[in-house]
Formats: structure tokens, C-alpha cells, sequence
């Protein structure tokens, strides 16, 4: 395809999730010529991840929610691959846009994994971003032990593998993506020895409207109660892991009973002992590096993360720019699918979203809000944070080096954090503790702004994956783009 | 209103953060006014270099050496704060007409007294053993130093706190309070602040702030890139870059210019540099200067083909035309002055800059003689040289 | 699914190992019961995977040669050489 990739595209796509594929069909299927670029090896994203197809080439979706959905999705993606309209570059990251002339989108990759890109730019009119999220983090002490992972890593791992990552598993954090977590786990043979949701159920009470428009949650919530009840599982609401034990992995975690700001209640510690995997989930962070890139305007989310707006159309500030899925707010994988063919057809010809698509999109939205309203990140949780609980991973950056840099030298936003202790300077470049560091960072702070303008600057981040010199140095040029 | 003081100064970069700190330490009450936080302008989008190695002859280089005092000498103390190391430069020739240009600057800078050796190559091996097989000759300088900068804005900041300073950040300064020509103090967007003295330190943006005076310093800004790689075990041990370096680094073109300059540092990560452009606060990445410094860095050091970079960022170096700073006070709006236009060595000459600034706002004789700095070498205020399109952001 | 799983052999710290194929280098490492394989640069500390979809870094390992890949990416193959700080 080689000759054709060169050429501009009518519509590029980032990612081959929910969104990303529904973006992708819409826009086939207008007759636009597209390319979706994706850092996985095969299509699905993160919910619909699922095993190599090259060992298991018929899946049947266990453990999958809307497997329908995406199997329809994935026939229409494939006909629109062999009739030749659509250019599906998998194991394929953009790393970074630019503009040129006529404002069309410069696309830079680089391989996901291996050392060699077939092709290194594509360009096209019109742009998606479906880029989805990863698990939004929060440090706590051990939470650096082998052995601690994201919930949804475990997820991920049992999805593409098959296997589970360890045997006994407490899966903690606030949301209702703990349940899926931990069902998955024990519909794989793993042990939940707890499941800890550091909100309260009754939270959702006043949400109750919102969750009513969207009747399919409800049937869902029924289902995890009854694999819960199956396995034996706890479900222990107002109830936070307060550290992670172990010598050279995690075998035990710490928990405690918090109040509703999230501050521990004295003498509600209990230790969990026997544990090898604790999985720990936040909510997500969504991946708007690269719109940000392009100027895209933000704002902060009811889960107090940093979204792209949007608007109807799907499109953003940015003209040519549209987005859909994760990236203008977390809401779910049906959601991310009715965003994408909005987003697809308007990047496609302009096209209005019908008024019965508009208002299920609407109904969605309202549902994740209250979602997120229902499991917020706890008011207080940096009270668990000693000294030396390590803040950023990667550069080793402890808690006192962070308060200190906050305290005596005015490091009061995650970019001067980063400036003064390197929080944020290491190999994932803030994607884990961009969101803490901003916490941190703000704290104290009373102007409203500055957690908005210390999430933009977590969000900044211009190579968005690491590259190779060597590959930075055949770069074409482009033709200049006047803004 | 806010409380009197002896010094205010404009801008807590590593230069107003240096002032700061000394002048509060000869007793001058010094009240500093940052529209950001400490170090958010081009003080935290560079690299930490103190080099004589690339200075040519002249005030500047009489500046590096009192700068280098300095670092060794009244900051000894604190140097810990900022990690401030003796790694050494090297200058790497690889075509002839650059080794000839080599030629020509050690023997100048050997004859001025700068501490140069000329090595061979397999000395050259020694100092870096994954040097690419196409130099011809090389330059060491022991003397070329490094700082963490930001700390060192941080840590200066703090201490002048110590010694009774204010800082004043996020307050953005709007105009000058004058009492006749004399200016007396500034408006900001939280209020007015009253001194007899006030220091211009903005950097890049010093051409703005002296424009709210009436006064012209043609401070331009100067855009460079500086390509951060994935953190390895000790591949690069000193600075090291080209010769054609210190050629750009004198030149007074506006287009892309770019020369290699590579160096590891203490968290593993090497830095990739350089890059000079001007292009006004234009913040888009520019490919053609990444392709250019990639293509430069690969080539000075053939194993970095292979390494990864995990980011980059440029920053905008307050450039003067004839390439000198400008720091003093200026009789073209008594009360107020400069200490600006260091485009791409205000890390290293910030040391030596506060400790002349604060002797010569507290009324005393410098160590040093500003005269070639003098601000008012730029004239009155005429229409075209008024404040150009390139600072107005 | 009913397929039974291929095998493939892969040299963990040139010890070779028996896996089933289609899976991550991170799988059949954590399959092995190795939870880490990588050292941090100042403490000294063992990694493993941590977010288990590339964002993190964690789990960089090195593969046929290559240093700093991503175990959780990259799927193991037969006869891949698999190095880091575990012992196999
Ligand atoms: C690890 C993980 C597991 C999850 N598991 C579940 C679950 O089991 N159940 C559930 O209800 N929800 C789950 N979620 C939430 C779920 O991801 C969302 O509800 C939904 O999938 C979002 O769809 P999306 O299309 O917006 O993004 P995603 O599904 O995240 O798809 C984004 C795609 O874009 C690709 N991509 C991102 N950046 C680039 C780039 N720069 N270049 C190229 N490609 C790029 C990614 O590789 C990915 O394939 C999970 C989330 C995560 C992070
Ligand atoms: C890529 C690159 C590499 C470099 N490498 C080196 C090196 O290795 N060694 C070296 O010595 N130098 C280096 N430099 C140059 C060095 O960074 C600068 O000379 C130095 O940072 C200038 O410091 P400053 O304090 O004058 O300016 P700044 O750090 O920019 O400080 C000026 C401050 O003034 C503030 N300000 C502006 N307007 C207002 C206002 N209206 N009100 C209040 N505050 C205001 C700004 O917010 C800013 O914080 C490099 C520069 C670049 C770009
Ligand atoms: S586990 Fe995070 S990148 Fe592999």
C-alpha cells in the first residue's frame, strides 16, 4: 500500500477501539478514503480487546460486553479494508501531528513494537482522535511493588492472554469498572480476595434519574451482583487499600474504613494477607496528548479529569478535528461507539448526527456524570502518602521531595514540579503521575484555575511515544502550515 | 497599597532570581515580581551549561570568567542545591574547515588565559569512547561547568527569602510608576509596588518591559529545540559538540541554524541540542530543526541512531543583537535597570551577573566594569525600532 | 476454542522455556512466576508490569537484542531471546 499511503486521505483515524472503529466504518461508508492508525496489533481497543486472531482466529467474545456490536463493527471494517476505501496500519503509533498547507494533518509514526515503519507519515483532511485512556493512578505506599497493577491492566492481561497474571487478587480503587475487573478475574479461576470501593453505594442515590436513562446498566449491575454472589466475592464499600506489603512483591495489603471526605477511621485497619495481585483503578486518564498538541481546547471533567470538548458534531476547537470516545470525557464503551459514527460522519462529509443519536449520546453523558459524581477520587487521599512513597515511578521522585519542592521553593503547578524534583521527566513522561503531581502540586492553592492550567501542562507532551533518533532523522519536511 | 522596598525586580528566571538574592544579601530589601511561577520562562527550557569554551574574546568572556568565580566562590556553599558539576567541554572538529576555525579560537582563547588543551584522538577516545570515527581533532575545557538550572532559580529565590525578600508570583508587571522621568515603581495586575530601583530582568520579554518605560533594548527572542533521550547508562561524559557551534552561536541570522550539541547527564537522559531560529514566540515544533539536530547528534555520536528520545522541548533565548547583554542602569529612564539579552548563556553568567548587580544597586564600585553593557547603547526610542511584532506576545 | 494451545519455546535469560503462543512477553514471564525483570536506575528496585497496555514503561525489557521494549507489548515468538534482571 505503500504508493497509495502517501497520498492524502480524506479522514485519518487514531485507534481501533469503540470509537475509533464506528469512526472508521462511518466514514468508509460515506465514501471517504481513510486510514486508522493503531498501536495494538489487532482492533478492539481496550474493551474489546481479545485473543491474537492468529491463535485464536474466531473469538467468541467470553467475558465481553456488546461482542455483537463488535463483531458488526468489525465486518463492515474489514469490507471497507478488502474494497480498498479504508488503510488499516496496525502495531502503528503517531508520535506527533503537524499542519501544512490547506491546514491538512501530518501524521508522524513509529512501530509500537519492533524497530521498523513501513510507513512513517501519513497525511490527510480531516482527522479522529480516538485515542481512549489508560487507568488513572494514585500513589500509595508499596503501590511500586512487582506484583501491584493497574485494574485494567489486569483486565487487558486477561483478555489478550487468556491466562491470569497472579492467583490471589484484591482489586481496589472507586468505580463501577472494579466490578468487570474482578468478574473476569473469577470467571478465569482467580481468587478476589476483596474488592475495594472507597465510595459508598448510597452515593448513587441521587443519580438514580440519570442511571434510569440508560436501562441496559441496570441489567449489567444485576449480572455482577449475581457472579459476586457466586465466587464469594466482597464488595467493601468506603473501604481503601492503605498500602501494599511485600520484600520484593506485593503478599499482603493493608485496608481501612474512610468517611466520606476519605480520611482513614481510626482503627478500622485490617491486613489482607495471601494477596499477589492487587489491581488499583481510579477512573482514566484520557490521551489527549495529541489534540492538545494541535490546540484543541480542554476542559476538566466531573471526574476532575482533563477531556477535549467537544461538540454535537463531534468536532472540536479545532477546525478538521474531530473527536470521539474517551477523549472528550470517560463514559463507556457504548458511548465511545455512538460518538464514533457521529465523529466519522462528520469528518466525512459534515453530516448532522440524527436527533435520536444526539439524545442517546446526551442520555450516555448524564449517566457518566453521575457515575463520576457517585465515585469521586476521595478528598483526601494523599493523607495515606509517608515520606517516602514514591510519587513518580520512573524517576523514583518521593512524596517529601514533592511537598518540599511545593513548600520552600513555590513549585504550586505539575509543570514547575517537573521542573524542580523531574516528576513527570521519565519514560511514560507524566501519563502515571501527571494526575497525582497536579493534586499535589495545586495544594493549598485557592485560585480555581490552577488545577485546570497544572493538567495542561501533565497533558503537554510532544513526543507522544518515544521514537528513535535515526527515525527522526529522515523525517520528511512539510510544507509549511501558516496558523 | 503594597510596602516599599529598595529593589524591585521584574522577572524570578535565573537572572532576577541572582539579583535577588544578592542584593538582598548587601541589605537591600528586594521585592520580586513573576507573572508565572519561579524559573516558567526560558530559565526552565534550556540546558545547564557554564562554558568559556564557546565564547569568543571580548566582555562576554571577561563575564564568564567573574560568572565562574562566582559559581565557585560566594556560591560554593549552595552548589549542592543545584547540582552544580565540574564535567568538563569538548569541542569536536570534523571537517577541515572546522578544525581550522578550532585552530584559530584555542590559540586565541589559550593567549587570553582560558584553560584549553588540544587532544588527539585517541585522547579524544578517552574522554568519549563512542566519539564517531570521523573526528579530526578536538579541544578540551576543563573549566565548562553545569547547574541544574531551575534549582537554581528555586534555591536562589529561596535565599534571598531568607534574607528578607519578597516573591511575588503570578503578579504580571503592566507599566512603570514615574515621579517626572524617575521611575519610582510598577503597576501589575495586583496593584502598584514602590522602589527607587527596578530591575528589567524579564528575559526574552525585556524588550516589552523596557517599552513600557520608553527605553529600547532590542531583546529578541532566539527559539531552540533541545531533543531529550531515553535514560541509558553512561554513553556521553562531557558536553560535547561541533566547532561549527561556537560559528552559529555568533551568528546573527534569523533562519534555522543547527549544530550538534550532545551531552549525558547525572539522570541518565542525553540532551540533544542545538537549534537557533527567530521566529518570534512561535511555539510550533519545528520538524526540519528535530530532523537536522537528530541527523547532527547521530552523526557526531553514531550510537544514538538507535537510542530513543522521550521528548523535547525548545525554550526562547533573549538574544541582542550585537550579542552582548545588557545590564546596568539606564539614564534614559533614571531608576530603572536592565539585566537582559543573555540569549543562550544567562545560566552561566547569572552568578556573576547578581554579584555585580546587587554591589551596584547597593551604591558600590563593581568588581567588574559594566560599561559594555550599557543599556543606553541602543539609543533613544525611534518608531521602527519600537517594540516589534516578535516580543508583542 | 477449542483448538488446543500451540507451544512455543523462548530463551529467558538463555534458559529455554516452553509457552503457549499468542501471548505477551509479559505473560509468559508472569506465567513463569517472574513478577519482575527490570531494575530501577537509582534505587535499585524490581519492576514488572504495572498498566498492562504500553503507557507506563515499566516492564521494559530487553528482546533479541533490542533493550527497553515493552514486555506487556510485544508478543512472544518461538525462539525469542528474552533478557533482563529475573532469574529464569
Ligand atoms: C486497560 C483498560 C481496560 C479496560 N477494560 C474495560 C472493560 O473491561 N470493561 C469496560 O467497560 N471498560 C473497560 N475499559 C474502559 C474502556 O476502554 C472504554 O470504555 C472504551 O473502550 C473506550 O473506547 P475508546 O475507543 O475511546 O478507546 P480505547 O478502547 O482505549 O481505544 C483507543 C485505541 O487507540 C490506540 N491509540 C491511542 N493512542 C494512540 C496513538 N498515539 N497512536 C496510535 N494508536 C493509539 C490505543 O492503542 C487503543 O487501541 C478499559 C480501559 C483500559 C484503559
Ligand atoms: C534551548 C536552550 C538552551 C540553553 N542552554 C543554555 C546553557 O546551556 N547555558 C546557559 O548559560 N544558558 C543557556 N540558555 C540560555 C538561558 O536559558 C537564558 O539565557 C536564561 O534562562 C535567561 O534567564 P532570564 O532570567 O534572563 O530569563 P527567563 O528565565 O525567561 O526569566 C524571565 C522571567 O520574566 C518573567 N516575566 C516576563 N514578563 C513579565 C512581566 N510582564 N511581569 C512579570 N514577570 C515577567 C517571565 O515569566 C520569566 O520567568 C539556553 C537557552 C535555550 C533556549
Ligand atoms: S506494563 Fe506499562 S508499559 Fe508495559
Amino acid at each position: 500500500m505503500s504508493k497509495e499511503s502517501t497520498s492524502p486521505f480524506d479522514v485519518a483515524v487514531i485507534g481501533a477501539g469503540p470509537a475509533g472503529l464506528a469512526a472508521a466504518v462511518a466514514a468508509a461508508e460515506r465514501g471517504a478514503r481513510v486510514v486508522v492508525l493503531d498501536a495494538a496489533t489487532q482492533p478492539g481497543g481496550q474493551f474489546w480487546r481479545h485473543r491474537p486472531e492468529s491463535v485464536e482466529p474466531d473469538p467468541e467474545g467470553h467475558g465481553h460486553h456488546g461482542w455483537k456490536t463488535y463483531l458488526d463493527l468489525r465486518s463492515r471494517f474489514d469490507a471497507a479494508i478488502s474494497t480498498g476505501v479504508l488503510h488499516y496500519l496496525p502495531n502503528t503509533q503517531v508520535w506527533m501531528i503537524e499542519r501544512e498547507d490547506a491546514g491538512r494533518f501530518v501524521l508522524r509514526l513509529t512501530p509500537a513494537t519492533g524497530t521498523t515503519i513501513e510507513v512513517p507519515t501519513v497525511r490527510a483532511d480531516k482527522l479522529v482522535s480516538c485515542a481512549g485512556g489508560y487507568d488513572r493512578q494514585l500513589p500509595l505506599p508499596g503501590w511500586e511493588l512487582p506484583g501491584v497493577m493497574a485494574a485494567g491492566g489486569i483486565q487487558a492481561f486477561i483478555k489478550a492472554n487468556g491466562t491470569l497474571p497472579g492467583k490471589r487478587f484484591v482489586v481496589a480503587g472507586t468505580g463501577p469498572f472494579l466490578l468487570p475487573v474482578a468478574a473476569n478475574i473469577a470467571a478465569a479461576g482467580g481468587k478476589v480476595v476483596a474488592v475495594c470501593e472507597s465510595s459508598s453505594l448510597t452515593n448513587w442515590l441521587p443519580h438514580m434519574g440519570a442511571a434510569s436513562g440508560v436501562p441496559g446498566k441496570a441489567l449489567e449491575g444485576a449480572e455482577y451482583a449475581a457472579i459476586f454472589a457466586k465466587h464469594r466475592i466482597r464488595y467493601r464499600t468506603r473501604t481503601v487499600v492503605t498500602k501494599v506489603v511485600g520484600d520484593s512483591s506485593a503478599t499482603a495489603v493493608q485496608i481501612a474504613k474512610v468517611d466520606a471526605s476519605g480520611a482513614i477511621i481510626p482503627g478500622s485497619e485490617r491486613l489482607l494477607e495471601d494477596v499477589d495481585i492487587v489491581g488499583f483503578g481510579w477512573g482514566f486518564t484520557p490521551q489527549i496528548e495529541l489534540a492538545v498538541s494541535l490546540g484543541a481546547e480542554t476542559r476538566i471533567d466531573a471526574d476532575g479529569s482533563l477531556v477535549c470538548v467537544a461538540d454535537e458534531k463531534q468536532s472540536s476547537t479545532v477546525p478538521g478535528l474531530f473527536l470521539a470516545g474517551e477523549v472528550t470525557g470517560v463514559g463507556g464503551a457504548v458511548l465511545a461507539v455512538a460518538e464514533g459514527y457521529v465523529a466519522g460522519a462528520s469528518a466525512a462529509n459534515g453530516e448532522q448526527p440524527k436527533t435520536s443519536t444526539a439524545r442517546q449520546i446526551q442520555r450516555h453523558r448524564r449517566f457518566a456524570s453521575a457515575m463520576h459524581q457517585a465515585h469521586p477520587v476521595p478528598e483526601k487521599w494523599d493523607e495515606l502518602l509517608t515520606d517516602d512513597t514514591l510519587i513518580c515511578r520512573c524517576e523514583e521522585v518521593s512524596h517529601a521531595q514533592v511537598t518540599e519542592a511545593r513548600d520552600v521553593l513555590g513549585a504550586t503547578d505539575a509543570r514547575t514540579m517537573k521542573s524542580f524534583t523531574r516528576t513527570g521527566m521519565g519514560w511514560c513522561q507524566g501519563k502515571v503521575c501527571g494526575y497525582a503531581v497536579s493534586c499535589l502540586s495545586a495544594k493549598g492553592t485557592t485560585d480555581e484555575n490552577a488545577q485546570h492550567a497544572s493538567l495542561t501542562s501533565v497533558a503537554k507532551r510532544p513526543v507522544a511515544t518515544p521514537l528513535t533518533l535515526g527515525e527522526i532523522s529522515t523525517l520528511d519536511s512539510r510544507e509549511p502550515h501558516n496558523l | 497599597m503594597n510596602a516599599p522596598s529598595d529593589v524591585i525586580v521584574i522577572g524570578a528566571g535565573v537572572i532576577g532570581s541572582a539579583i535577588a538574592f544578592f542584593a538582598s544579601q548587601q541589605g537591600l530589601s528586594v521585592t520580586v515580581l513573576e507573572r508565572g511561577l519561579p524559573a516558567s520562562g526560558t530559565s526552565s527550557a534550556c540546558e545547564g551549561n557554564i562554558l568559556v569554551s564557546d565564547k569568543e574574546l571580548g566582555a562576554e568572556l571577561e563575564l564568564t570568567k567573574f560568572s565562574l568565580d562566582t559559581w565557585r566562590g560566594d556560591l560554593a556553599e549552595h552548589a549542592g542545591h543545584w547540582e552544580f558539576e565540574s564535567k568538563g567541554g569538548i569541542i569536536v572538529a570534523s571537517k577541515e574547515s572546522s578544525l581550522a576555525s578550532l585552530d584559530r579560537l584555542t590559540r586565541a582563547q589559550g593567549e587570553y588565559g582560558i584553560d584549553v588543551e588540544r587532544v588527539d584522538i585517541p585522547r579524544l577516545r578517552e574522554f568519549e569512547p563512542h566519539i564517531s570515527p570521523d573526528a579530526l581533532g578536538a579541544a578540551w575545557y576543563p573549566d565548562d561547568c553545569q547547574v541544574q538550572p531551575m534549582l537554581v532559580a528555586g534555591h536562589l529565590l529561596n535565599l534571598a527569602r531568607k534574607n528578607g525578600a519578597k516573591v511575588q508570583v503570578n503578579t504580571r508587571v503592566t507599566g512603570f510608576v514615574r515621579h517626572g522621568e524617575t521611575v519610582t515603581g510598577v503597576t501589575t495586575d495586583r496593584g502598584e509596588f514602590h522602589a527607587p530601583a527596578v530591575v528589567n530582568a524579564a528575559g526574552s520579554w525585556s524588550e516589552h518591559i523596557a517599552a513600557l518605560a520608553g527605553v529600547n533594548v532590542p531583546v529578541k527572542p532566539r527559539k531552540g529545540f533541545v531533543m531529550v533521550t531515553e535514560p541509558l547508562p553512561p554513553m556521553v561524559h562531557h558536553k560535547v559538540y561541533a566547532a561549527e557551534y561556537v560559528d552559529n552561536v555568533g551568528s546573527s541570522d534569523a533562519g534555522l541554524q543547527s549544530s550538534p550539541v550532545v551531552e549525558g547527564t547525572p539522570a541518565g537522559s542525553i540532551l540533544i541540542g542545538s537549534s537557533r531560529e527567530r521566529v518570534g514566540f512561535d511555539r510550533s515544533v519545528n520538524t526540519e530543526a528535530l530532523r537536522q539536530m537528530a541527523t547532527n547528534a547521530i552523526a557526531l555520536f553514531p550510537f544514538l541512531e538507535k537510542t530513543r528520545i522521550i521528548r523535547h522541548y525548545h525554550g526562547f533565548r533573549p538574544y541582542c543583537p550585537d550579542h552582548l547583554p545588557v545590564i546596568g542602569h539606564d539614564p534614559r529612564a533614571p531608576g530603572l535597570w536592565h539585566a537582559s539579552g543573555y540569549e543562550g548563556a544567562g545560566i552561566g553568567l547569572s552568578a556573576g551577573t547578581g554579584k555585580l548587580m546587587g554591589q551596584a544597586l547597593a551604591g558600590l564600585a563593581t568588581d567588574m566594569s559594566l560599561a559594555p553593557f550599557a543599556p543606553e547603547r541602543f539609543g533613544e526610542f525611534t518608531p521602527n525600532t519600537m517594540i516589534s511584532q516578535e516580543s508583542a506576545a | 476454542m477449542s483448538n488446543p494451545p500451540q507451544r512455543i519455546t523462548v530463551n529467558l535469560n538463555a534458559t529455554p522455556v516452553q509457552a503457549e503462543a499468542g501471548q505477551s512477553v509479559g505473560a509468559v514471564l508472569m506465567g513463569q512466576g517472574i513478577k519482575a525483570w527490570r531494575t530501577t536506575r537509582n534505587e535499585g528496585k524490581p519492576r514488572g508490569l504495572f498498566c498492562g497496555i504500553g503507557a507506563c514503561y515499566d516492564c521494559l525489557i530487553t528482546i533479541d537484542g533490542e533493550p527497553n521494549q515493552r514486555a506487556c507489548m510485544v508478543q512472544a515468538s518461538d525462539s525469542m531471546n528474552i533478557e533482563g534482571d529475573f532469574s529464569a
